[in-house]
C-alpha cells in the first residue's frame, strides 16, 4: 500500500499574528514553525498503518525552501521519502492542484491530509483532492482501519459520529483522536538526514482568488470583574448592557 | 446576481446556519433559489420564503437522505447549471463546507470558506474570511464567474421578509460513482442543542475536577438554551466526548455568549471563541488568561457561583 500524506507548514498555535508590508504579508518574525497539528495526526497514523499492514509513507509539502525541516521532521517520525513542491502556497485550490499533479504520478491508494489547515482554515483541500482526482474523501475521520482494500473509518459530525467504510483509493481529511501525535526520537532524527527529499517545480493552477489584506480584529475591551458573591450583578448586566440574554 | 443557497436539512428542517446562508444571499441579490436534498415537507420548504428565498429546489430522493460530499455536490452543480446561478452560498459545516469545495471544482468557480460578513455586491466580490484560526482576517479577491461562499455563523443578520417560496422537486442525475462511501450507522446526542449552532454556550475544564459535576453546568445550560462544551484536557479524558470540545483543534464556536467556567484561556482555547459576542469566565485563579479575553468575570470557586448564577437566571428568565 503506497500512503500519500500532505503536511502543512504552519505557525506554532501559540503564535501571535502579526503583518508587515502594508498588512499584505505574514510576519514571520520570531515564529516558530510546526507540522499542522491536524496533519501530525494523519502522518501519525500512516506511521501505525506502515507499521501494521506494510506500507510506503510519502510526506509531501507545497512550500518553499523555509519549509524543509518541517519535511525533514515527519521523516524523523517515520515517513519514508518527501516531496516539496517549490512554491509559496497562495490559497486552496493552487495547493489541491500540486498535490493532484503529485497524486497522479505516484498512484497513491491513501491519500491523507488534516481535516484543515490551522492558518488558512480552508477545511477542503481535501475535498477539491478528491474531485480533482475522482475520488471519494471523508473528513472529517477520526478512526480508521483498512481492511481488504476497504477503509472502515468513523467521521465526526454535528453532535455525534458517523460509521462509514468506502473502498481505496481514497482522500480522507483527519483529526483526533485516530492516532497519537508522535515524536521522533533519536534513530528517526539521524534517519531522517539521509532519508530522501525530492524538490518538483509547480504546475499552473489559477485559483481565482486574489488576496487583498490581512486585517486583525480589533482590540477587545477591558473585561468588567464581578464580585463572587453578587451573581445577579452579572445576570443584570447580561441582559441589560451585553443584551446576551 | 442568481444565487443558489445549500440548505442542510436535519430532522426534515432545515437547520439555523443554513436560514442565515438564505440570509446572507439575500443581502446581496433578490435573486434567490434554495436547494435542499432528502427528507422534508412542502410547509417547511415553502416557509423559506420568510428568509428571502424565491424558489426552492427540492430532490427528494431516497439515495439523498444521508450526506453524501460527492452526490451532493454533483446534485448542486446540476441545480446550479440549471438555473444559470453565479454564486453558490452554504454555512461552513462538516457537511457543507467539503461539498461546497468540490462543486467549486466541477464548476470551476472561484472559493472562499469561513466567511465573516456580506460583501458589497458586483462582479468581482471582496469578501472577508477567517484566518490563523480567528485571530486574523484576509480580504480576498473573488475573480472568476463563477464564486462559491461559505460562511461562519453570524455572518449575515436574519431578517423577516414577505411571502412563501415556491418549491420545485427534482429529479437530479445519480451516478453510481457518487455512492462509493457507505454510511453504516451514527450515534448522535438527540435533544441537544448543536454546539456549532448554539445563541449561548457554556463550556466547562479541568477546573470542574471530574466528569461528576457536569450536571450543574447542564443544568445552567438548560435554563439558558445553551449547548455545553469544553476544553480539550476534559475531552482528552473522557469527561466529555470529543464533538464537545472547543478551540484550535476541536469546534470554533462563534455564539452571542460563552460562559467558561474553570478554563484557564490557553491560546489554542481562545482560538475557538473568539468570535462570541460576549465572553463571561468564571475562575478561581484572578490571574488566569481568560479573563483578558472575558467581557464579565467571577474569581471565584465555580461549585458555589454555578449554582447561584443559574438560581440568578432562573429569576429573570
Ligand atoms: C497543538 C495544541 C492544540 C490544542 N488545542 C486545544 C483546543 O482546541 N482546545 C483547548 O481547550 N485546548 C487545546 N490545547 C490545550 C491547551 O494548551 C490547554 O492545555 C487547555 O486548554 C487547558 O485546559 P483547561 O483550561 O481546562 O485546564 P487547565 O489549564 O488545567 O485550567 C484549569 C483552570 O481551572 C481553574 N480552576 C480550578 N479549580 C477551580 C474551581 N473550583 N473553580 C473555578 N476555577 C477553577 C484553574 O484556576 C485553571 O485556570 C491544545 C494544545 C496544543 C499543544
Ligand atoms: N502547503 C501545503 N502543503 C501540503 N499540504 C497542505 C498544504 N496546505 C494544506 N495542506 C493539506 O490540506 C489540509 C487542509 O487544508 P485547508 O483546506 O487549507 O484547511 C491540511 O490539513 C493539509 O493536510
Amino acid at each position: 500500500m503506497k500512503i500519500l500524506v500532505c503536511i502543512s507548514h504552519v505557525p506554532d498555535t501559540t503564535s501571535r499574528i502579526n503583518f508587515t508590508d502594508n498588512n499584505t504579508r505574514f510576519d514571520t518574525t520570531g515564529v516558530q514553525f510546526i507540522v499542522g497539528p491536524y496533519d501530525d495526526y494523519a502522518l501519525a497514523r500512516a506511521v501505525e498503518l506502515k507499521e501494521s499492514l506494510g506500507a510506503s509513507v510519502t510526506v509531501l509539502n507545497i512550500g518553499t525552501a523555509d519549509t524543509e525541516p518541517t519535511l525533514r521532521k515527519a521523516l524523523a517520525i517515520g515517513a519514508d521519502d518527501a516531496i516539496r513542491v517549490n512554491a509559496q502556497p497562495v490559497d486552496s485550490y493552487f495547493v489541491a492542484a500540486q498535490i493532484a499533479a503529485q497524486a497522479r504520478e505516484g498512484n497513491y491508494d491513501l491519500i491523507l491530509m488534516g481535516r484543515e489547515s490551522i492558518d488558512y482554515n480552508g477545511g477542503v483541500v481535501h475535498a477539491m483532492v478528491g474531485e480533482l482526482l475522482g475520488m471519494p474523501s471523508v473528513s472529517p475521520v477520526m478512526k480508521l482501519d483498512i481492511e481488504g482494500g476497504i477503509a472502515k473509518m468513523a467521521r465526526e459530525i454535528e453532535g455525534g459520529k458517523e460509521y462509514l467504510e468506502a473502498p481505496l483509493p481514497l482522500v480522507l481529511g483527519c483529526q483526533e483522536p485516530i492516532a497519537e501525535w508522535k515524536i521522533p526520537n533519536m534513530r528517526g532524527i539521524m534517519s531522517a538526514r539521509t532519508k530522501p527529499l525530492k524538490v518538483v517545480e509547480a504546475v499552473p493552477a489559477d485559483s481565482g482568488v486574489q488576496l487583498k489584506q490581512y486585517e486583525l480584529p480589533p482590540p477587545k475591551g477591558a473585561v468588567k470583574m464581578i464580585p463572587a458573591d453578587h451573581v445577579e450583578e452579572l445576570v443584570r448586566l447580561l441582559k441589560n448592557e451585553a443584551k446576551v440574554l | 446576481m442568481n444565487i443558489l443557497v445549500f440548505a442542510e436539512l436535519s430532522e426534515g428542517k432545515v437547520k439555523s446556519n443554513s436560514i442565515e446562508a438564505i440570509a446572507f444571499a439575500r443581502a446581496l441579490s433578490k435573486s434567490v433559489t434554495v436547494v435542499v436534498m432528502g427528507k422534508s415537507d412542502e410547509e417547511s420548504l415553502s416557509g423559506l420564503g420568510k428568509y428571502g428565498a424565491v424558489k426552492v429546489i427540492w430532490a427528494d430522493d431516497d439515495r439523498l437522505s444521508a450526506g453524501i460530499i460527492q452526490a451532493y455536490a454533483s446534485v448542486i452543480t446540476q441545480v446550479f447549471h440549471a438555473i444559470n446561478a453565479d454564486v453558490l452560498v452554504a454555512a461552513d459545516s462538516s457537511l457543507a463546507t467539503p461539498v461546497a469545495a468540490r462543486a467549486a471544482i466541477k464548476l470551476q468557480a472561484s472559493l472562499a470558506t469561513n466567511v465573516v460578513e456580506v460583501p458589497q455586491p458586483g462582479e468581482n466580490l471582496e469578501v472577508k474570511r477567517g484566518i490563523f484560526t480567528g485571530k486574523a482576517f484576509a480580504r480576498v479577491i473573488l475573480s472568476k464567474p463563477k464564486k462559491v461562499i461559505t460562511i461562519k455563523k453570524n455572518a449575515a443578520e436574519v431578517k423577516e421578509h414577505e411571502g412563501s417560496a415556491t418549491v420545485e422537486r427534482f429529479s437530479p442525475q445519480l451516478n453510481d460513482a457518487d455512492f462509493k462511501i457507505r454510511i453504516l450507522s451514527s450515534e448522535k446526542a438527540t435533544g441537544h442543542i448543536l454546539l456549532p449552532e448554539a445563541d449561548i454556550v457554556v463550556s466547562g475544564g479541568r477546573g470542574m475536577k471530574g466528569p461528576e459535576h457536569w450536571g450543574m453546568l447542564e443544568e445552567l445550560a438548560r435554563v439558558l438554551n445553551a449547548a455545553t462544551g469544553c476544553s480539550k484536557p476534559v475531552s482528552d479524558m473522557g469527561w466529555r466526548p470529543h464533538h464537545e470540545h472547543v478551540g484550535q483543534t476541536g469546534v470554533k464556536v462563534a455564539p452571542q455568549l460563552y460562559i467558561a467556567v474553570g478554563i484557564s484561556g490557553a491560546i489554542q482555547h481562545l482560538a475557538g471563541v473568539n468570535s462570541s459576542k460576549c465572553i463571561v469566565v468564571i475562575n478561581k485563579d484572578p490571574d488566569a488568561p481568560f479573563f483578558k479575553a472575558a467581557d464579565y468575570g467571577i474569581v471565584g470557586d465555580a461549585f458555589e457561583i454555578i449554582p447561584k448564577l443559574t438560581e440568578a437566571i432562573k429569576a429573570v428568565r
